[in-house]
């Protein structure tokens, strides 16, 4: 069954191609089956991986085995990403049946944001890094496509620098996995990792490193990276942008920089220096560029490169403390920022503006939007009991524990900066007085309600993921899959056998 | 070696168009040659010096073979480079279309 998450959202953006163009209604119908089968399938896989004795599955295409066939690898990782792609992508398709009205085409939309769907889910599940190259790019492609969706002018100008900067990301990825085939003659990451082994240090690794940083680092926009995501991801329908800041850049960069160096390349303390140095930058310069900001989607999409620089603090511990945190954070995130980018959405939908200084009021007339928006705000500022509190507080826990006062110092100041800035946001977009011309304003319809208020439950309950027996289904089994580093490739080739 | 170095020369090329070029039809131009460097490297090092091509049949010598893994991976990775090429040049006129000018230095209504 683990083809089914590449095959069956495939299958079915073709076949909206086909049939989809006649109605709307049939679109919405197959897209959400599309994408909330994997769902199901995932949260089944969770318990398959859970029980199984080496806590992986791993599947032969075609029958060929590891050096020379391609193999999917499901790991406690993999099902770890899997859960929380397809998670926020069924959510967001709802909230799409009613959102997307105001496009035309609505068929070449869902068909896009299937592929997008395929290329994330492919990678996670892809135990060949050449696959995982395939399937980066096609996510990639459909992100640019979706980028452009409205085709104004600003959309269009940030389309042209997001594709410029992806098309050098892939081709240092390239020149990277280039690099790694010459040198030890094989693709497959299970076998790579042991190969690699086998011989002696060398400067093609690290070499290689710093190929694969520029490149996974600039998908997953993080700081010296990090100049296309404040164009890119506000230009997007709000859909859109809530699904690349929220899975895309964690599927395409923390993801794969995650599995490849802690994996197959291995990690050494200069490394992982290298990862919480950036990611503090990270948070320090996402948020300082977030609080000036007027326009809301601008502003969330500044956050995101500040809470990717926690994911990536958390995993450049390389304690399992660290790891859990930065990977709670990892699902967190995609939770309370999609959510967020949904809520601007629905404020667009109904004022036609997202300038912060043109809202005001709007509590009294979308109760929905507003109590929604303010659990993920309180999220992403890290209050307690929401979910952002919780895997904050054990990414700063861990810092102090491997002793870096210093580290744990800036992730709490940002998070107090973050706070701040989302005060803002609530002060000016729901509390206040109302603006004249919203006298006559709607609350959003029923299915992006629906979606937003599913989002906003899992903002308040997520801290329940921490508690022993939750723990050891969802985030213990990703924990391990990490930490086990190379020892992923024995797992991979005991279940081969 | 040479060879390697000229391969290096031409991405350095391509970097230059990408940073230096203010009209956007040279700067996909820039991108396109980087691509087509970082292929012909992984074609460079797949080839052997004298080698034949990699086809078995009974009997016949296979020690002294090109490697053909590289080149399927160069189709693949050219067929995406078609796909974000044609992406990328359809944007540019759409570009065209809005703001009347291929220049990048007139084209910034983003800002912040």
């Amino acid at each position: 069954m683990i083809p089914l998450f590449v095959i069956v959202p495939l299958a079915v953006s073709f076949i909206i191609v086909i049939v989809g163009k006649k109605s709307d209604f049939l679109c919405d119908i197959l897209s959400n089956l599309a994408s909330g089968f994997p769902f199901v399938a995932s949260c089944f896989l969770l318990f398959v991986v859970g029980s199984s004795p080496l806590g992986a599955v791993v599947y032969k295409v075609g029958g060929w085995s590891a050096p020379y066939g391609i193999n999917l690898v499901v790991d406690g990782l993999s099902v770890f990403m899997l859960v929380t792609i397809n998670l926020i992508a069924s959510m967001i398709n709802i909230f799409c049946i009613s959102y997307m009205r105001k496009y035309t085409a609505k068929w070449k939309f869902y068909t896009l944001f299937l592929l997008m769907l395929v290329g994330m889910n492919g990678i996670v599940i892809s135990g060949d890094i050449f696959n995982m190259f395939i399937f980066l790019e096609i996510a990639s492609v459909a992100s640019f496509a979706l980028v452009a969706y409205g085709v104004e002018a600003e959309e269009l100008e940030a389309t042209f620098k997001y594709i410029i900067m992806s098309v050098l990301a892939s081709s240092f990825i390239l020149v990277g996995i280039a690099f790694l085939y010459s040198y030890a003659s094989t693709l497959n990451l299970a076998d790579l990792a042991a190969v690699l082994q086998e011989k002696a240090p060398s400067n093609v690794v690290v070499f290689v490193s710093v190929l694969f940083i520029m490149g996974f680092g600039l998908k997953a926009a993080i700081v010296p990276f990090h100049a296309w995501l404040p164009d890119a991801h506000p230009s997007a329908p709000a859909p859109v942008s809530s699904f690349l800041s929220g899975v895309l850049i964690k599927a395409l960069g923390v993801y794969a920089l995650l599995r490849i160096f802690y994996n197959v390349l291995g990690v050494n303390s200069h490394l992982l220096g290298v990862f919480t140095f950036l990611g503090v930058l990270s948070i320090m310069v996402g948020v300082l560029l977030a609080i000036g900001q007027m326009d809301l989607k601008r502003l969330l999409a500044y956050h995101s490169i500040s809470q990717v620089g926690y994911i990536i603090l958390g995993l450049g511990l390389g304690t399992p403390l660290g790891i859990m945190g930065g990977l709670f954070h990892l699902f967190n995130h995609s939770v309370f920022k999609s959510l967020l980018f949904l809520n601007s959405g629905a404020i667009e939908y109904s004022t036609g503006t997202r300038n912060l200084e043109k809202m005001g009021g709007l509590r009294r007339k979308m109760p929905v939007t507003s109590s929604t928006s303010l659990a993920a705000s309180m999220a992403i500022s890290g209050i307690p009991p929401f979910n952002g509190f919780f895997s904050k507080l054990i990414i700063i826990i861990a810092c102090v524990q491997v002793h870096k006062i210093g580290l744990a110092f800036w992730a709490v100041l940002g998070s107090i900066l973050t706070l701040s800035s989302f005060m803002k946001v609530q002060k000016y977009a729901f509390f206040g007085s109302l603006k004249k011309a919203y006298a006559s304003l709607k609350e959003v319809p029923c299915s992006m309600q629906f979606s937003m208020v599913v989002l906003g439950i899992i903002c308040i309950g997520g801290g329940v993921l921490i508690l022993p027996y939750i723990n050891s289904v969802f985030l213990s089994p990703a924990v391990e899959a990490v930490m086990k580093g190379l020892g992923y490739k024995c797992t991979v080739f005991s279940l081969l056998r | 070696m040479s060879s390697y170095i000229l391969c290096f020369v031409l991405f350095l090329v391509g970097i230059y168009g990408i940073l230096r070029k203010r009209n956007l039809i040279k700067i996909i131009i820039g991108t396109v040659i980087c691509e087509y460097a970082v292929n012909l490297f992984l074609i460079i090092f797949g080839y052997r010096q004298g080698g034949h091509a990699p086809i078995y049949s009974h009997g016949a010598d296979i020690s002294n073979m090109v490697d053909p893994l590289v080149q399927a991976l160069v189709l693949t990775a050219i067929v995406i480079g078609l796909a974000t090429t044609a992406l990328v040049v359809a944007v540019a006129i759409r570009i065209y279309e809005k703001y009347g000018t291929f220049d990048i230095t007139r084209i910034r209504k983003l800002k912040g």
